[in-house]
């Protein structure tokens, strides 16, 4: 068992160093991640919204209704575990 | 746990800081690192020093689990408030642009994000303090 699992991770291993070649250098310009939408965030955050930090605009403007259900998720989660736990009291 | 006076004056000179840190990491998320999810998720874990240091019974008695739950619904509904705020201005829902124009005043739109943040920062924190408390408090109702 133990050497199954051996081979098994030598062999996902060997696959992802495989792998690791084809990424772009860290930081390249020209790597796709940077290419599509992320010069157009960086030119209109500032004229759109007028706050410095790209990542909170994105998050609290552009993508506000997801940025609101993920708060959701975690009220859901708390909500969950005091239905779940709490014995005896009122939520 | 209670008689250890290092973890107690240790706690009692971090805790402040620690919760002046997270207020920090809230309010500065428009214009640098920072944001509402990880303020909340570092003002819970001050909660957490407290309960390790003093006790449960003497943190619920600061919070209990009514007022946490609260605080919760009062961080969402600030969010979703500012929301609909946005659709009487004669917007889309959470279109902050449209506050800004109905109401005239500049850089409202980075101000209605601090707020938006501010409301993320309470949600996280109060669901995050009420899982400790039921997980840690063997499911015990005392407030």
């Amino acid at each position: 068992m133990k050497t199954k699992a051996l081979i098994a991770v030598l062999f996902i291993g060997i696959i992802l160093f495989w792998a690791v070649e084809d990424m772009p250098a860290f930081g390249d310009p020209d790597a796709p991640a940077t290419q599509y939408t992320g010069q157009l965030y960086v030119d209109s955050v500032l004229p759109d919204i007028g706050i410095d930090n790209i990542v909170t605009a994105i998050l609290a403007s552009y993508r506000g209704f997801d940025t609101l259900g993920e708060v959701v998720v975690i009220f859901t989660a708390g909500i969950s575990v005091a239905m779940l736990l709490r014995r005896g009291g009122r939520l | 746990m209670m008689e250890n006076v290092v973890i107690r004056t240790v706690s009692r000179l971090a805790v402040p800081f620690i919760q002046i840190f997270a207020l920090y990491v809230i309010v500065h998320g428009a214009s640098g690192a920072g944001g509402g999810f990880q303020g909340g998720v570092v003002f819970a874990a001050s909660f957490i020093l407290m309960i390790i240091a003093f006790g449960m019974a003497n943190v619920r008695r600061r919070i209990d689990n009514r007022g946490i739950m609260w605080l919760s619904v009062i961080g969402i509904a600030t969010y979703a408030g500012i929301g609909f705020l946005a659709l009487l201005m004669a917007g889309n829902f959470l279109e902050y642009a449209a506050i800004e124009a109905a109401l005239g005043i500049p850089h409202l739109h980075g101000i209605l994000i601090d707020l938006v943040e501010a409301g993320i920062g309470i949600a996280v924190m109060a669901s995050m303090v009420s899982i400790i408390y039921d997980i840690a408090g063997n499911g015990e109702e005392s407030s």
